[in-house]
């Protein structure tokens, strides 16, 4: 036994077996190949290639945006394209970057191996989802060369339908078909999980990053219509004149807010839900235990997936709805939060007499963990009436979704990508440099956003180009977070490019962790695995995983991992 | 649990709700603090206690326990609903005018807030009202939706266009405090904001008497219905083609197409802009709209004029409670 | 079905290239036996139905509620609608269902010539009701009912009334979109049974575009009443 110690070391020890000869990415070469591929590996790979693009671009607005902030005056540019500024990085943040984030990324590429398949369902409807993805985003850049939206990634009516002079009709329909990327991607897994896992995979052996994607799905596929449907009417309106939503014409605006925020609310758990599974599976791994309550972590993604459908009417307290409607949704939202503070407590209760150890993944989902919480605590606030009438469209609500949306999903996302990186390449990264950014993260972050909510507090408006001086030493610290912020998001691009090259081959399982997408190569062969695998146990089973699995570096394929069968 | 604040980092209180309001901001986060605190404190001694050390075997495989999740799930939600509790009383008492409050009129338009005082005088981004007396603030837009917004009293309605929303606040101290436009409204959205000013009783009064243009919102009112027009209609006389407008205000009117409705302001502006939605019994649907035809300011003081006929001192008190109660 | 399991088994291994997934038999390589395809399919044409009726819900719960707040403009708009016309195309569909039903039982039954027969059927009845469709739209551009700038109408409630016809225009125009959709994949199925891609073993294409199509159906069943009926019993007070 105390061989086998410090697994820890093993990974920086350097593996000494070569990539496989043939693997999803030297199966075939060349563009075509890649462009009509339907293998599910290589289309996460294509979507995590624009979704970094995308990621970059409303990175660039956001820095735009703190620039310009750093001075009451707003002097750095003109209002008009302040407003456009703002706009894109919503619309390309949450609807190309945090939305299809983890689930096209990692959801495609680990949730058919981790149910033991060979694909999705659907692969061409998969590729096809990405071509979607793509129209939608070719739409939106083209709404930023036609001069931007400035209507704010909600597009409220009437100001959208009726009043805005920019791009909405273009960008609308931008996130009308990508809209559809998400419905393909959702239908795929459900019908993936429930029709192609392997033997002896049951529900209750599913790995919990899958039931996290299950629960995500449900929402992409009920949700994602109804906001299609609403963007789409705004599309109508500005190039039609009809007046669904504008009061000049008839319509009403508030029924535009029930609409959109009918789903997008529940997009929010689109965008922490499939996080909250990349938590499970890397906090497990690296505290070498079972996850603690597996059943309760599982069944409350559910319970979100569900409440998340009937809360949407906080986002209206102050709309003028009835003040009796406004206290259903109040009621409804508190009972939302119970099920994100069992994971929370399930996890902790994970790491204790765990044997814990810190790398890269690990750092981030302690990252998320804090983060996650503080930005969970500060919905309640928003959920609670009297409280949100004062701090409603406030610096409090962006401090807060920045903490779910970058603490919570982009954390996840990145934790992600450091877990599974060996996985999809074949090479380990720095370790060094990675948790040297995975802290920066967490330090800016807080510098950038923490100020926001004592802003929100004093009353300083969201969307706002220019403010008052008093709260001009917050919004400056604010900035100088941000640009730690944008040095730790750089960071990491440059060492996991380098690894692609020059990183140490990884080994089919660097961090000797349990699931079927650590039995097989990496890069996997292009079906995943050589042979169909059996399932026979439960996930998450560290005790025979620190037993089984060597630990001098190189011998680690070669004796016979547990649950699936064995490859040479 | 208010000290651990530093006092520049709060807004003003000024208001009789803001008090409690920071008292409840204070209780959650109080309980939030001891949560983020508790969560963060356990993951460091955690992963201090069970980091992994050499020579380390398999670390035991627990599956989990039912009480634990029981406890962790009946905790937070007891804790969560006295937020809702707590929040919601206080809501219900934010949104219900006092009786009695001193009206004012608000547009809200592409960037700017006009307000009309009851008295006559009008003001544009400045509000003046006196301190210790409930305001009740009925607002709409000419566009888009806004948001009139005074952090400083912690309260904050939507205006929207083609409809009727209200507010209410008592100031407590006298001073100038910021007005903010929340609701993201086009270009100068950041510039469509402005100041309360809160001054003694009689220093409003003087305000009165030496600000406005002396005519009052009634006064208006009833030259713009002369203007219009409108008593050809709507004169007392029998058999007039149009309702008698004396006393209709707040009153229950029986509709041409049955059920009844409450002419309240919101009724009075539709019937005004849409006379054809809801006619009252017993008339024909041949009143022209005047949509287009009279500003958003111009229906205000037609309002204002049809709620001078008739009783306004016994119905508007319970009227306008009743309409803050339903929450418009 | 099982004994097509071996064969289709080493099949899986052997075709490796992603460009060889377009022409393999009816197997898809990811699945180990039709069965597993039939079901995944099924299921997928269920959750993809699933998510049109919340995409039609959504504009359905905002006519709900304008029909509410405008009832007597609504039903006055609708009095303009022709309920003869919209009669005849509901038979239309209806008919087109039933040829659609027959055209999956036939290719059940692997009868290739009657299947390609019933598939032609249903794209003429479906093609009727667009043209009727159109016909209709003719008329309420004729007479300025069409929303946007050049609708005219000079009663009371004239917003209103116009509200009423962006919504006409909206849910029957997407609903016309979702039945081009379906006769273009029909043209596409027909080629195929043509080529006697199906049969009693492989039909499910068929079936998927029947459950499609019978779906296009039903939400006319809703659209028709909602629309057109409406008017003509609360429009008759006027």
């Amino acid at each position: 036994m105390s061989e086998q110690a410090a697994p820890r070391r093993r990974n920086r020890g350097r593996y000494e077996g070569d990539v496989p000869r043939e693997h999803y990415l030297n199966v075939a070469y060349g563009l075509k190949s890649w462009l009509l591929t339907v293998d599910h590996k290589r289309i996460a790979i294509l979507y995590l290639l624009s979704i970094t693009g995308f990621f970059a671009i409303g990175g660039l607005f956001a820095a735009i945006i703190r620039m310009e902030l750093m001075t009451p005056t707003g002097d750095l540019m003109s209002s008009e394209v302040y407003n456009r500024v703002f706009t894109l990085h919503g619309v390309v943040m949450v609807f190309f970057f945090l939305i299809p984030s983890i689930p096209a990324v990692f959801g495609n590429f680990f949730l058919p191996m981790m149910i033991g398949a060979k694909d999705l369902a659907f692969p061409r409807i998969n590729l096809a989802s990405w071509y979607i993805y793509t129209i939608g985003g070719i739409f939106t850049l083209a709404a930023i060369i036609a001069g931007g939206v400035d209507t704010g990634w909600t597009f409220y009516t009437p100001y959208s339908s009726t009043y805005s002079n920019s791009a909405v009709a273009l960008t609308a329909i931008g996130v009308f078909i990508n809209g559809f990327s998400s419905i393909f991607t959702g239908l795929n897994f459900i019908v993936s999980i429930h029709k192609m896992r392997a033997p002896g995979l049951t529900w209750m052996r599913l790995p919990l990053f899958v039931w996290a994607h299950y629960a995500a799905s449900i929402i992409m596929i009920l949700g994602t219509p109804v906001v299609a449907i609403a963007i789409f009417l705004i599309a109508v309106e500005r190039l039609l004149g009809v007046g669904i939503f504008d009061p000049a014409l008839g319509g009403d605006p508030i029924l535009y807010q029930h609409l959109f925020w009918f789903y997008s609310h529940p997009a929010v758990y689109i965008m922490i839900l499939p996080s909250m599974g990349v938590m499970s599976e890397v906090i497990a791994c690296f505290s070498r235990k079972r996850i603690f309550g597996y059943a309760f972590i599982a069944a409350s993604s559910l319970a979100i997936a569900v409440v998340g459908f009937l809360v949407w009417g906080h986002h209206m307290f102050v709309s003028g709805q009835s003040a009796y409607v406004s206290m259903v949704f109040s009621v409804l939202s508190m009972l939302v939060a119970v099920p994100s503070a069992v994971k929370v407590f399930n996890w902790l209760a994970t790491l204790w007499r765990g044997s814990i150890s810190f790398e890269t993944p690990m750092l981030y989902a302690f990252g998320f963990l804090g983060l996650f919480t503080v930005g969970g605590l500060t919905g309640l606030y928003l959920g609670t009436l009297a409280t949100d009438v004062h701090l409603h469209d406030s610096y409090f609500i962006v401090a807060h979704f920045h903490y779910i949306m970058v603490g919570g999903a982009v954390m996840g996302y990145l934790a992600a990508v450091h877990f599974w990186w060996p996985k999809m390449t074949g090479r380990m990264y720095s370790e060094f440099w990675g948790r040297l950014s995975a802290g920066l993260l967490f330090i800016g972050f807080n510098l950038t956003f923490f100020p926001q909510f004592l802003l929100g507090y004093m009353g300083m408006p969201r969307r706002y180009h220019f403010y008052p001086d008093e709260w001009q030493v917050l919004n400056v610290l604010s900035t100088a977070g941000a640009s730690i912020l944008g040095i730790a998001y750089l960071i990491p691009i440059i060492y996991l490019v380098y690894s692609l090259r020059y990183g140490p081959i990884a080994g089919p399982n660097p961090w000797h962790a349990t699931g079927l997408e650590w039995t097989t190569a990496s890069p996997p062969p292009q079906h995943n695995f050589e042979t169909t695998p059996t399932v026979t146990e439960e996930p998450y089973d560290y005790s025979k995983a620190i037993e089984n699995v060597a630990i001098t570096p190189g011998a680690g394929p070669e004796s016979p991992p547990s649950p699936a069968a064995p490859r040479s | 649990m208010n000290g651990s604040q530093l006092p520049p980092l709060l807004p003003p209180s000024a208001s009789t709700v803001s008090g409690e309001l920071d008292l409840l901001f204070a209780y959650i986060t109080a309980i939030s603090v001891f949560f983020a605190v508790g969560i963060a404190v356990a993951l460091a001694v955690l992963a201090v206690l069970y980091r992994r050390k050499p020579g380390d075997g398999p670390p035991p495989q627990i599956h989990g326990s039912t009480a634990l999740e029981l406890v962790w799930t009946v905790i937070p939600l007891l804790i969560v609903m006295s937020f809702f509790v707590w929040g919601t009383d206080l809501f219900f008492r934010m949104r219900t005018p006092p009786i009695e409050p001193l009206e004012i009129f608000v547009v809200g338009k592409q960037w700017m807030w006009k307000i009309q005082h009851q008295e006559g005088p009008r003001e544009i981004n400045e509000l003046h009202i006196p301190v210790g007396q409930p305001i009740k603030l009925t607002m709409t837009s000419e566009d888009v939706i806004h948001s009139f917004s005074v952090p400083a009293f912690r309260v904050k309605q939507d205006v929207l266009p083609g409809r009727y929303t209200t507010m209410w606040f008592e100031a407590t101290k006298t001073g100038t405090f910021h007005l903010f436009c929340t609701e993201y409204c086009g270009t100068e959205h950041a510039g469509m904001g402005g100041s309360i000013i809160v001054m003694e009783p009689n220093e409003y009064q003087v305000w009165l008497g030496g600000g406005g243009a002396g005519e009052s919102l009634t006064d208006a009112g009833e030259r713009l219905f002369g203007q219009l027009g409108c008593a050809t209609c709507h004169g007392d006389q029998a058999g007039a083609r149009g309702p008698s407008l004396t006393g209709v205000y707040n009153s229950e009117v029986s509709l041409a197409g049955g059920g009844s409705v409450t002419a309240d302001e919101s009724y009075l502006r539709e019937s005004i802009l849409e006379p054809a939605t809801n006619i009252v019994a017993g008339y024909d649907a041949i009143m022209p709209t005047y949509r287009g035809q009279i500003s958003e300011e111009g229906v205000l003081q037609l309002v204002a004029y049809i709620r001078s006929l008739g009783d306004p001192a016994a119905a508007g008190a319970t009227g306008a409670a009743a309409a803050g109660e339903a929450g418009q | 079905m099982s004994q097509r399991h071996g064969p289709v088994t080493a099949a899986v291994i052997t075709g490796s290239m992603p460009e060889m997934d377009n022409d393999h038999g009816p197997l898809q390589h990811h699945f180990d036996d039709m069965a597993q395809q039939n079901e995944s399919a099924a299921l997928g044409m269920w959750l993809f139905l699933l998510t049109e009726v919340m995409f039609f819900g959504g504009v359905l719960t905002a006519y709900a509620v304008c029909r509410y707040l405008f009832h007597d403009a609504f039903a006055e708009g609708a009095s303009h609608l022709d309920v003869q016309m919209g009669t005849i195309n509901t038979i239309i569909l209806i008919f087109s269902s039933l040829t659609m039903a027959l055209a999956v039982r036939a290719a059940q039954m692997s009868k290739t010539k009657l299947l390609v027969g019933l598939l032609i059927a249903t794209m003429v009845f479906g093609g009727a009701f667009l043209v009727i469709k159109g016909i209709e739209y003719e008329h309420k551009w004729v007479e300025h009912h069409v929303p946007g700038k050049y609708f005219q109408y000079d009663g009371p409630m004239a917003n209103q009334v116009h509200l009423f016809f962006s919504f006409y225009f909206t849910m029957t125009g997407i609903h016309a979109l979702h039945m081009i959709l379906g006769i273009g994949w029909m043209i596409w199925l027909t080629i195929r049974s043509w080529r006697g891609d199906f049969s009693a073993a492989y039909f499910s294409p068929i079936e998927m575009t029947g459950l499609y199509w019978h779906f296009v159906d039903i939400v006319w069943i809703f659209l028709f009443p909602l629309l057109y009926l409406f008017g003509a019993g609360a429009g008759a007070g006027h």
